[in-house]
């Protein structure tokens, strides 16, 4: 079965394309990519003016919940919801219960995967055995099950010599381990960035400088191994010029930033609603200078990736004292608009250089299919709507939890269909596109 | 920015209604919560200091009892041990012949593993009509005040806000300096985990005195200079000319978290002693909102001697209590009628 999307701005970096150009699908692969390519059977899919055809979106860093904490969210609600974001894949921590530390746990995510057959899921795996930073997990084991990288997010790798360790034995299938960054005597027991804003409202600070200094210790031993490191969900303005400094000097470094660190300050801790728990995440909103410094970082191409480290928790989770309520918020639903919105509108960052960081960087970064629409490659495709205006309404997001400080927003720019393997599973009525 | 400026850009934030009153003066608090001073304008809190002064003469009286409050409920929920607050807000209700309840940690459903939510909804379909509370997290009574009609009283929250606290610290002040304008006030001690410094800076700052804080580095909050006060390390500096100067508590645990190195090199540097009071103004008065710590943050000779109204604060806790108290109630009232 073929169908043809016709008359869309595509936007493929990685070729170098932005213009007007159809897609030809054939069943779960783009035949071709061309002009005026003819209908031949094909069902045609006008592209109305406005909407931009590009490579599926990849959000290399979401927890999907599963096994163990089906209550926040399962491989199926977590896909759903990747799909309605516009994500075509999404790559999963391990920080599940168990821990994704063994060929068990990732055959398992993967089966669900394929069973609720919407996202592409791709896993992974622990650096050490249950994430606890003591013995290697089986590395060799995970990659053939099909991890992509390694991390024992949620925590730094525990100490640097088994970060070392880890980089150098994962250096054998030069898959990237990705680091939490975080000096954890630092961290202590905060749970707000360390500011004026933490200081009225009483809550327990956290410096930019405890992720910094584990950038830095990342960076150092990236260098010394020559492996690949990754740096998850950046937040403090010292740990972009870590990244920068790194990365002038040749080191295998890459990093990314979550939409909430580019749009929110730590401001958001008493205002609209004050202690509000939706506000509460690991690495914490920040100060002016260094959501400034995201953005900067974005723009000038030092961060690679735009990540939302989707942490679904439950509404019981949530609705706690501040200091008691787990890190996180829900992402994969609202990260497009956010990206449209605070760095497309604002005339910052240019729409080839938003499909790099959200489509074709993550693919590089984790070496899997994607991140391009050449002839041959599997038809992940997004269809984005820039100009879409979009209410957030956190009670109709396909996500099990409904954990963002961002409901009831007004922002420019949405999705308009997902296609993952030439197979529609997503598409928005008021995008104004019907039948694809 | 003048005390004028202050008072009439605070003025705003107050209902139309009572601006075409006299203004800049209010005569309802209309609110049912009081979670901090963050939300309180300066015409409110002289409205508050004025009642209570009222109230403080039902102290004076043989029978110590209004009937203010008489059929309304009032829980105090005490989830941190407390011994002068809890029994402050106690006899404040008593006066006020309001029925009181006191729920203690340790005798609450909490050991059972019940949230705060679910604490507060219970207790809420008892219709309570205020709820004093005292938690050990920072903004608990904000998530109270989400989920619950009643009016909820902040007696204590986390490192956050204490605010009766610093309306009677203000009340003892106003009582021995005729103002809060213009005084210069040092705040010295522990100043990151102080709910009762956060207290006093806004309600000090809102009202135009002059607000130093110091302690040791370590135990300063970053961001100091944003709250309009100055902040130093030099003890000295902030006692010069200071017409008051309040001493926060130091919690001796806080040497395991490197913040000091010993109670003796404590009171050595930042210690109040007779001589350091010397740099202060003739007639200053020491506060300290207890528990204190003698010989660490206070020398017995300065929190016994005549400078000390350390006392008075804790007599004035009763009267400021009930003035808050019978505010939020007839601000419930008010709402009810119109």
């Amino acid at each position: 079965m073929k169908k043809l999307l016709r008359g869309g701005r595509l936007v493929d970096p990685r070729n170098g394309i932005d213009g007007t150009y159809d897609v030809l699908i054939d069943g779960d692969r783009i035949a071709r990519v061309g002009r005026d390519i003819p209908a031949d059977g094909a069902t045609v899919v006008e592209i109305p003016p406005g909407l931009v055809v590009c490579p599926g979106l990849i959000d290399m860093h979401v927890h999907l919940r599963e096994p163990g904490q089906e209550h926040k969210e399962t491989v199926a609600t977590g896909t759903a919801s990747a799909v309605a974001g516009g994500f075509t894949a999404v790559a999963c921590m391990p920080n599940t219960v168990p821990v994704n530390d063994n060929a068990n746990v990732t055959t398992l995510i993967l089966s669900k995967a394929a069973e609720a057959a919407l996202a592409r899921v791709y896993p992974i795996g622990a650096v050490s055995k249950g994430s606890k930073g003591e013995l290697l997990a089986d590395i060799a084991e995970l990659r053939q099950a099909g991890c992509v990288a390694i991390s024992d997010d949620g925590h730094p790798v525990a100490t640097a010599l088994l970060m070392r360790r880890a980089l150098e034995y994962a250096g054998m299938f030069d898959i990237p381990l990705i680091e939490h960054c975080e000096d954890p005597t630092l961290k202590g027991d905060g749970v707000a960035h360390e500011g004026f804003h933490a200081s009225v409202l009483g809550l327990r600070g956290i410096p930019g400088a405890a992720e910094a200094l584990g950038v830095e210790r990342g960076v150092l031993l990236a260098e010394l191994t020559g492996s690949k490191l990754h740096i998850a969900h950046m937040s403090a303005r010292a740990s972009i010029r870590a990244v920068r400094k790194g990365k002038e000097a040749g080191v295998r470094v890459t990093c990314e930033v979550a939409p909430h660190h580019f749009t929110l300050t730590d401001e958001a801790l008493g205002a609209p609603i004050a202690y509000d728990t939706n506000t509460k995440m690991n690495p914490p909103l920040r100060e002016v200078a260094d959501r400034d410094a995201m953005i900067a970082g974005i723009a000038d191409g030092t961060v690679d990736a735009i990540a939302t480290d989707h942490a679904p928790h439950h509404y019981d989770e949530k609705q706690v004292e501040f200091d008691r309520a787990p890190f996180g918020i829900v992402g994969l639903e609202t990260a497009v608009s956010l990206t449209f919105d605070r760095l497309l509108h604002t005339g910052l960052v240019r729409l080839p250089r938003i499909v790099e960081l959200l489509s074709s960087n993550p693919a590089q970064i984790l070496k899997i299919p994607g991140g391009t629409l050449a002839a041959g490659t599997q038809a992940d495709i997004t269809i984005l709507a820039p100009d879409l205006k979009v209410r957030v309404d956190a009670r109709s997001f396909r996500s099990r939890s409904r954990n963002t400080p961002f409901d009831g927003w007004e922002l420019r720019g949405g999705v308009a269909a997902t296609i993952v393997g030439g197979r529609t599973v997503f598409t928005n009525a008021e995008a104004g596109l019907t039948n694809v | 920015m003048s005390l004028q400026d202050i008072d009439r850009r605070n003025g705003e934030s107050v209902t139309t209604a009572a601006r075409e009153a006299d203004p800049p003066a209010v005569t309802t608090l209309r609110r049912k919560d009081l979670l901090g001073i963050a939300d309180l304008s300066a015409p409110e809190i002289t409205l508050i200091l004025d009642t209570a002064e009222a109230m403080k003469e039902v102290a004076t009286r043989p029978i110590k009892k209004v009937p203010a409050l008489r059929g309304k409920t009032v829980v105090n929920l005490f989830f941190e041990p407390s011994t002068r607050t809890r029994t402050s807000f106690e006899i404040a209700e008593k006066r006020l012949s309001a029925d009181t309840l006191n729920i203690a940690i340790g005798t609450s459903s909490v050991v059972k593993g019940e949230t705060l939510a679910d604490t507060a909804l219970n207790l809420e379909a008892m219709a309570p009509d205020m709820i004093v509370l005292r938690h050990s997290s920072s903004g608990a009574g904000h998530l109270l005040s989400r989920i619950c009609r009643s009016g909820i009283i902040n007696a204590g929250d986390g490192t956050h806000e204490h605010p009766t606290q610093a309306l009677l610290d203000a009340f003892t002040i106003r009582e021995r300096k005729g103002r809060l304008s213009g005084l210069k006030v040092a705040i010295i001690g522990d100043l990151l985990h102080s709910r009762v410094l956060r207290s006093n800076i806004q309600l000090l700052t809102k009202m135009g005195a002059d607000v130093w804080v110091s302690g040791p580095p370590t135990l300063i909050p970053a961001g100091m200079r944003d709250f309009g006060v100055t902040a130093t390390a030099n003890v000295d500096e902030a006692v010069a000319d200071a017409d008051v100067i309040m001493l926060l508590r130091i919690q001796l645990e806080r040497m395991e978290g490197a913040y000091f190195p010993s109670q003796r090199e404590y009171f050595n540097v930042f210690g109040m002693t007779t001589n350091r009071l010397r740099l202060a103004r003739p007639d200053v008065i020491i506060m300290h909102p207890g528990p204190m710590n003698r010989g660490v943050e206070i020398a017995s000779e300065v929190a016994d001697g005549p400078y000390s109204v350390i006392l008075d604060q804790v007599a004035n806790g009763v009267a400021v209590r009930m003035a808050v108290l019978y505010l939020l109630a007839g601000g419930v009232d008010h709402e009810e009628a119109a």
